[in-house]
């Protein structure tokens, strides 16, 4: 054997001993002990922000947006609407995805035209009045949030389906508008799984 | 707040946090790879891997050992993929295809984190903890690793060495990466990101319906993910998913997670070769060609350009509600600056010139600020170029740092700068010159027609060459074609100009130190800072140019 070619042999088994300590350490030891610590001081967090009902049943995490529609994806006018999905079959924790198409993608702009005409008649509002957020598929596919305009422009519907005046439930959305963080990190919300959270608490 | 406050707020936050932190993290690098104080920890692990720490590597071992090192993280890479289902932890995945495992070993092990499967549906916790999350901290300290050997390449005198590998990707991790990733990944924990080992739940909706909530250790694996600009997803939606990033502030966290290092390793720069102002220099050179491209990004989106931005009246699709257009092009032109390749958006559906300025900051070649490492000595070789021009345009000798800039040292520049362009424009063209592939390329992978569909392609090139990792996610790489020409791309864009970079250094450490005179370039003033920055923008401009106005520019332009 070479000078050369056995100092080769000795750097690879040199790799192979450090790659495999590195993997003990970063690879097991490491996310063990993130695991320890995050469970030990943000539990909750750490298990998904899970939110329970009366019974102490899980209904859902407000970080993953829900569907809130009949078998067939329509609207059902009683809840508040997420936006458009497209992980899965829509809100499918177990397929994150957006719908990837361009700026030009004629399927695309078939879709949202054609949203804009359902958002337009279910709520009785002028297309123009549709915010982009309630047209068009979050990145995610499971993003728990709409804009505040979007979630106004839903709650006279939503008052009517419940019989319910529109001023309690337009109370209820202003109550649930969060700003960014620190007012700037990010754009203004509604909860939708929040909103409808407590919608079903006044009936 | 009006949606261009609201951006210079962003960028200001993220400037001021990294005003404030990178000149003691700059340091601290420095004092890492320039102490001979070994921790006990750290000798005890020399000896168990057989290395005697104190021993000295020419370039072409130095090289080796980052070969070594690279081919056998490769290896196990692929080897827990393809064993995936004897792995505890597996969530009951079955073992993933050869061609695959392969593209995926080797795009984290070169820093690139390019993913052509949806992890959900792929990977268990066992390959993304034991595999992918061990890459992303080895390949970051790689990155490292070089960086000080070439910054030793100017400061060594007459002297063959520059350092010992061994050493250096050791203390990158015990010193700088372990300890910043486990706090990080405590605060984002903290901050909603999960850590857990449930598994999927299922649960009963509001309405009725089932849902599937994902379980994992997401913030071990987030934090090292944007520290080490990496940016592999462990969810497919990657940062976009709320439950790797739910937040605006875990999203401006996460972006000064990835932006840290490379903007503190200018300072590292300065320090060890005692001129601070050099390295005042190649961060103020990172620093300018990044504000303007983030600026512009967020122009794009804010202006919403396009058919279906116009007709839903802003740039949604694809974009989170809590971040909105802004924090999206933020995000998006920080991942593609930096070779992170973490998406908290799909750029897929951005603006044709939104999307278009994410390829173009890849094609900058990563050098403002760039990866981890990679970023420093791209943006090194770039003003060994910019100082040699200078040099032509007087008819002086070109010296850097004092190190004379010769026929051989020209020629590995050259060759450096030429290496990831090749392999981007020539793939890219193969893809459409080929026609049986060009028929499976418009066929099976491109999700758009058109125009958008050729800027996919050319994105994937530029991404993977440049160890980017982030994609225009429509496209279906899992195929035979990209799976092969993408791994080559990555394997060769990481590699090939390290090793041109190291024969540099090793070619300075070489040389006298050439006495500074009154005829000597400065490399500190803003001149040379104009100089270098007009240097990357005319060498990507010439090189990229007429690909870029087949792609997101016509697109750009039609509508």
């Amino acid at each position: 054997m070479s000078i050369a070619s056995r100092g080769t042999a000795r750097q690879h088994l040199v790799a192979v001993r450090l790659l495999l300590i590195a993997t003990v350490v970063l690879g097991i030891a490491y996310p063990f002990t993130v695991t320890g610590i995050a469970q030990l001081v943000a539990a909750p967090q750490a298990n998904g922000s899970l939110l329970r009902d009366a019974e102490g049943e899980v209904v859902g995490s407000p970080l993953i947006g829900q569907s809130f529609t009949d078998a067939d994806g329509g609207a059902l006018p009683e809840w508040f609407q997420s936006r458009p999905s497209a992980a899965g079959d829509g809100y499918d924790g177990g397929a994150s995805s957006g719908s990837n198409l361009g700026p030009e993608n004629p399927d695309l702009v078939e879709s949202i035209t054609a949203r804009q005409a359902a958002i337009a008649e279910l709520d009785g509002v002028s297309v123009a009045d549709i915010p982009a957020d309630a047209v068009t598929a979050s990145a995610s596919g499971l993003d728990p949030q709409i804009s505040p305009e979007y979630a106004l422009l839903q709650a006279d519907r939503v008052a009517a389906a419940r019989g319910i005046p529109t001023a309690t439930v337009e109370a209820l959305v202003r109550s649930k508008i969060a700003a960014g963080d620190l007012g700037y990190l990010g754009a203004p919300t509604v909860n939708v799984l929040e909103l409808n959270l407590a919608l079903a608490q006044i009936g | 707040m009006p949606a261009v406050w609201m951006a210079i707020a962003q960028i200001a936050t993220l400037i001021t946090l990294l005003i404030l932190l990178h000149r003691p993290v700059g340091d601290w690098i420095a004092t890492v790879f320039s102490t001979a104080k070994d921790w006990r920890i750290e000798r005890g692990l020399y000896r168990l891997i057989g290395v005697a720490p104190r021993s000295e590597q020419s370039w072409p071992v130095y090289l080796r050992s980052v070969l070594a090192f690279s081919v056998v993280g490769i290896l196990l890479v692929y080897l827990l993929q393809r064993t995936q289902e004897l792995l505890p932890y597996s969530l009951g995945l079955p073992a993933v295809d050869p061609l695959l495992a392969m593209n995926t070993a080797i795009s984290f092990a070169t820093n690139t984190n390019w993913q052509s499967y949806s992890p959900e549906l792929t990977m268990g916790y066992a390959v993304q903890m034991a595999g992918l999350a061990v890459q992303n901290f080895l390949s970051a300290a790689v990155g490292l690793a070089v960086a000080v050997a070439v910054i030793r390449g100017f400061t060594g005198v007459t002297t063959r060495t520059l350092g010992n590998f061994w050493v250096d990707v050791v203390r990158a991790v015990t010193r700088i990466l372990l300890p910043a990733a486990l706090v990080a990944a405590v605060a984002l924990s903290i901050g909603g990101v999960i850590q857990n080992f449930a598994g999927f739940t299922e649960l009963t909706t509001l309405t009725g319906g089932t849902q599937t909530i994902p379980g994992g250790p997401v913030a071990s694996q987030e934090a090292i993910k944007q520290l080490g600009t990496n940016g592999g997803g462990f969810f497919n939606a990657n940062s976009a998913h709320p439950f790797e990033n739910p937040s605006g502030w875990t999203n401006t966290f996460e972006a000064f997670l990835f932006l840290l290092i490379p903007f503190s390793l200018p300072r590292t720069f300065g320090t060890l070769v005692g001129d601070r102002r050099q390295g005042r220099a190649v961060l103020a050179t990172m620093a300018t060609l990044a504000i303007v491209s983030t600026g512009l990004l967020v122009w794009a989106e804010l202006a919403a350009g396009g058919t279906a931005p116009q007709l839903a009246g802003g740039a949604m699709e694809g974009k989170e509600t809590r971040y909105g257009p802004v924090a999206s092009a933020i995000f998006a032109a920080g991942t593609t600056l930096t070779s992170t390749g973490s998406v908290n958006s799909m750029h897929d559906s951005f603006t044709a010139f939104g999307g278009g300025i994410a390829i173009v900051d890849m094609m900058l070649g990563e050098v403002a600020p760039g990866g981890v490492g990679s970023g420093l000595y791209g943006l090194l070789v770039i003003a060994i170029l910019a100082v040699f021009i200078a040099g032509l345009m007087v008819g002086r000798t070109p010296e850097y740092l004092g190190k004379r800039i010769g026929a051989r040292e020209i020629k590995l520049v050259g060759l450096y700068i030429l290496a990831t362009p090749i392999l981007v424009l020539v793939f890219t063209g193969l893809s459409f010159a080929i026609p049986t592939v060009r028929a499976d390329v418009e066929g099976t992978s491109m999700a758009n027609g058109g125009l958008h569909g050729f800027s996919e392609v050319l994105y994937a090139y530029a991404s993977a060459a440049n160890n980017n990792g982030s994609a225009f996610a429509g496209l279906t790489a899992a195929t035979p074609w990209f799976g092969t020409t993408l791994s080559i791309a990555m394997l060769l864009g990481r590699f090939l100009p390290i090793v041109f970079v190291l024969a540099l250094a090793g070619s300075f450490a070489a040389q006298r130190r050439v006495p500074t005179t009154a005829g000597t370039l400065p490399t500190h003033r803003p001149m040379f800072i104009g100089l270098v920055a007009a240097t990357v923008l005319i060498v990507s401009a010439l090189t990229y140019f007429p690909i870029l106005a087949l792609g997101p520019l016509a697109e750009g332009l039609q509508s």
